[in-house]
């Protein structure tokens, strides 16, 4: 018998990629979620099981900060959700209109944010709203609505909602980038056809060129949502561990950084670190089974 | 054959290194104080290795923010540094605790420092010390010399001429009247709070009995100071609420405020900024006579990485910075971190005489909350920046605020439950 030769060269080829990113992603993964069932008792580590993750969710110390986070994460979210996709798609209508002049100037000018550093983007926006030096108080000043003006960073209320506009501001460019190129797939005889059936303009997009970008715009929520509760930088930037005022723009990444390396004269305790990292893995990974099971699978595709 | 002779020649360039190494020990100093940077390396390091040949010494700060982060991951992967600069109380006694500092109670040089001075950096019974104290650094109120003459304000001793000062700089509109900001937070508790507080709570007094449980944080002590922070708020600039820290510094040394509640470590940046002559004045007392207290607080220390390959050299750099000569470049130096040693140091710049002369004419205390108080979840320290800043905004009621409190520390400190 012929028995059919084993195919070394796949292993050889998979090998490479698969030792880098078991060593940087799987491992430190699953170690990060072991460490979550330890604890520290007079300068040993002990297995305490599910302990850490009952203090988090049941403590009243500790689930006010977490549940608080969670909920702050949520805004974060639905601000993205609500400004950043439609105006990216909204970019990408209007950038792919074939009588647009300087669309390539507008495309690059609106992705460029999107390359910045959080650090950049961070310090720049505080100094552009900064109510000592910013240009914002002086540029509402000169159309007379100074009035309008507050120190939004450092007020409970608006803070959050104004990282994440700034947020919005700094990744636009990408649901508009990903849009645009779905845009350029759709072939020009579909939307004859329905020119000739009278669907022109407006009601082309809404009725011809929206169906079938909606699986990219799954594909954006999807990311939006995998990118914001994952989300730090741009809070350590702009407002430190302590994400003020008040803990208001409190979002989980920045208190896992909090609790895992410590702040100030707090120590920092890995193992409760670890918790919330391993809650918000937990909330990533159920945010993405239900649109990966729930929804891509529901979604219709038309055959272009 | 033409192998080999590259080999040996490899082998023995090896050698001849490690007989270098082995001859200059070189050790790396890790630090939050990345701005004493040049200071380090112009003045101390020079003078140490010009006393030491055979020791060269590197100092590597990293941003005062991430320190105890960087710190703690660098000490748990093996790769921090010789010496290691002490944060006060827990973080220090944590790492010893863990076994990243060795025990230095043995070191002759301990010797030229008092047991306040040493209370920072040791074991709870005051039996081991770990860190060799470097600087204190005092709280107070910097203000615009110039300000001050040209409104006719004379510098206030009670908080009633305090308050009449701020009104009237207020009213004549040229100065923004206090440079303070809530943004970062921590401005509000160390410079606020515990700034002012130690007139209230009687210094040591107070701090000693909350330790022990005999004060609780609603005791009218320890509430107060939040009723007089709650009118700072109106003499703070427009927008305090997203003012920095770097900002607010800005903004006095500009010379656009007239007050700026400060910690004697602004000393150096400030002489180096601002173009008017600044005068200091203690936290104003409560009424006409009373004892002033004041927070002179053990803020910097250096310690041995128990890990160290070189720790005779390091324990020689060590005793150098305990000695008198150190004091001296340091004290003058960075005016403003002021020597614990014993020995009196004669310091040359007039702030920092200025400030430093309290001591003499007040009674000293330490930060409320460092000491053992900050141990538990949740973390006293970090609760206090917070309801500061709530006090200063008019969030809170200076009551709600030490209840809140109260009940934090008690969730996990035994004395006060």
């Amino acid at each position: 018998m012929n028995r059919p030769r084993f195919r070394w060269h796949i292993v050889v080829f998979l090998a490479p990629a698969v030792l880098v990113y078991t060593a940087v992603m799987i491992f430190p993964l699953f170690n990060t979620l072991r460490l979550a069932l330890y604890s520290e008792v007079d300068q040993s580590r002990v297995f305490v099981g599910l302990q850490n993750f009952q203090t988090l969710f049941f403590d009243p110390i500790w689930s006010e900060q977490f549940w608080n986070a969670l909920g702050n994460n949520f805004w974060f979210f639905l601000i993205h959700m609500l400004v950043q996709n439609p105006i990216g798609i909204a970019l990408a209508a209007l950038l792919s209109h074939p009588r647009l002049r300087f669309s390539a100037l507008y495309r690059s000018a609106i992705f460029i944010p999107t390359i910045l550093s959080f650090v950049i983007v961070g310090f720049a926006w505080k100094l552009i709203l900064s109510p000592i030096w910013g240009i914002a108080p002086s540029m509402l000043d000169a159309v007379g609505l100074k009035s309008l003006f507050a120190p939004w960073l450092g007020k409970e209320e608006y803070a959050l909602t104004t990282l994440a506009l700034i947020s919005v501001w700094q990744f636009v460019g990408i649901p508009m980038m990903l849009i645009y190129a779905a845009l350029l797939t759709i072939p020009e005889e579909i939307l004859e056809a329905g020119e000739i059936d009278g669907i022109t303009g407006a009601s082309a997009f809404w009725k011809i060129k929206l169906p079938l970008i909606l699986p990219s715009i799954g594909i954006i929520s999807i990311l939006t949502f995998v990118g914001n509760f994952n989300a730090f930088d741009l809070i350590y930037a702009a407002q430190g561990a302590l994400a003020g005022p008040d803990f208001s723009t409190d979002i989980l990444g920045t208190f896992m950084y909090r609790t895992f390396f410590g702040f100030q004269l707090q120590l920092g305790d890995p193992h409760m670190g670890s918790a919330i990292a391993g809650a918000m893995f937990a909330i990533i990974l159920v945010g993405v089974c239900i649109y990966l099971f729930g929804i891509q699978t529901r979604m219709r595709r038309y055959q272009l | 054959m033409k192998r080999t002779s590259l080999k040996l020649a490899l082998l023995g360039s090896t050698l001849m290194g490690t007989a270098a190494m082995a001859e200059d020990v070189t050790l790396t100093i890790e630090s939050w104080r990345n701005d004493d940077l040049t200071l380090w390396q112009d003045q101390i390091i020079p003078a140490f290795e010009a006393a030491n040949p055979g020791i060269k010494v590197q100092f590597t700060p990293s941003a005062p923010a991430e320190y105890n982060a960087v710190l703690n991951s660098k000490l748990d992967a093996g790769s921090a540094g010789d010496l290691i600069t002490c944060r006060p109380f827990d973080a220090s006694l944590a790492l010893y605790e863990a076994g990243h500092l060795t025990d230095l109670s043995g070191v002759e040089a301990m010797g030229n420092f008092s047991d306040v001075a040493k209370s920072a950096w040791q074991t709870d019974d005051g039996a081991v010390s770990f860190c060799v104290p470097m600087a204190s650094v005092i709280h107070g109120f910097i203000y615009n010399k110039d300000a001050f003459n040209e409104l006719g304000i004379d510098v206030p001793t009670t908080e009633d001429e305090f308050f009449a000062a701020l009104d009237k700089i207020k009213e004549d509109g040229t100065y923004i009247p206090m440079a303070m900001g809530t943004n970062d937070q921590w401005e509000a508790a160390t410079m606020g709070y515990n700034n002012i507080g130690p007139n209230y709570w009687k210094g040591e007094e107070g701090r000693q009995a909350l330790i022990k449980g005999e004060q609780k944080l609603t005791d009218e002590a320890w509430t107060a100071p939040y009723a007089t922070l709650a009118r700072w708020g109106e003499y703070l600039g427009d927008g305090y609420e997203a003012q920095t820290y770097p900002d607010s510094q800005n903004i006095f040394t500009l010379g656009r405020a007239a007050v700026y509640p400060a910690g004697s470590w602004e000393i150096s940046g400030f002489n180096a900024q601002a173009d008017f002559e600044m005068g200091a004045f203690k936290p104003p007392v409560r009424n006409a006579g009373d004892t002033c207290y004041i927070s002179d607080h053990t803020d910097i220390g250096i310690g041995m990485n128990a890990a160290t390959e070189n720790p005779e050299a390091a324990e020689t750099f060590l005793a150098w910075v305990a000695s008198p000569e150190f004091a001296e470049i340091f004290g003058n130096a960075l005016p403003g971190f002021f020597p614990l040693s014993s020995t009196p140091v004669e310091l040359q710049d007039p702030l920092a005489k200025e400030i430093v002369g309290w001591r003499d004419e007040c009674e000293s205390t330490i930060r409320s909350t460092y000491q053992i108080l900050s141990r538990g979840t949740p973390n006293l320290e970090n609760e206090t920046w917070g309801a500061s800043v709530a006090a200063i905004k008019g969030a809170k009621s200076p009551e709600e605020l030490g209840a809140e409190l109260q009940e934090g520390l008690a969730s996990w400190y035994a004395p006060h439950q």
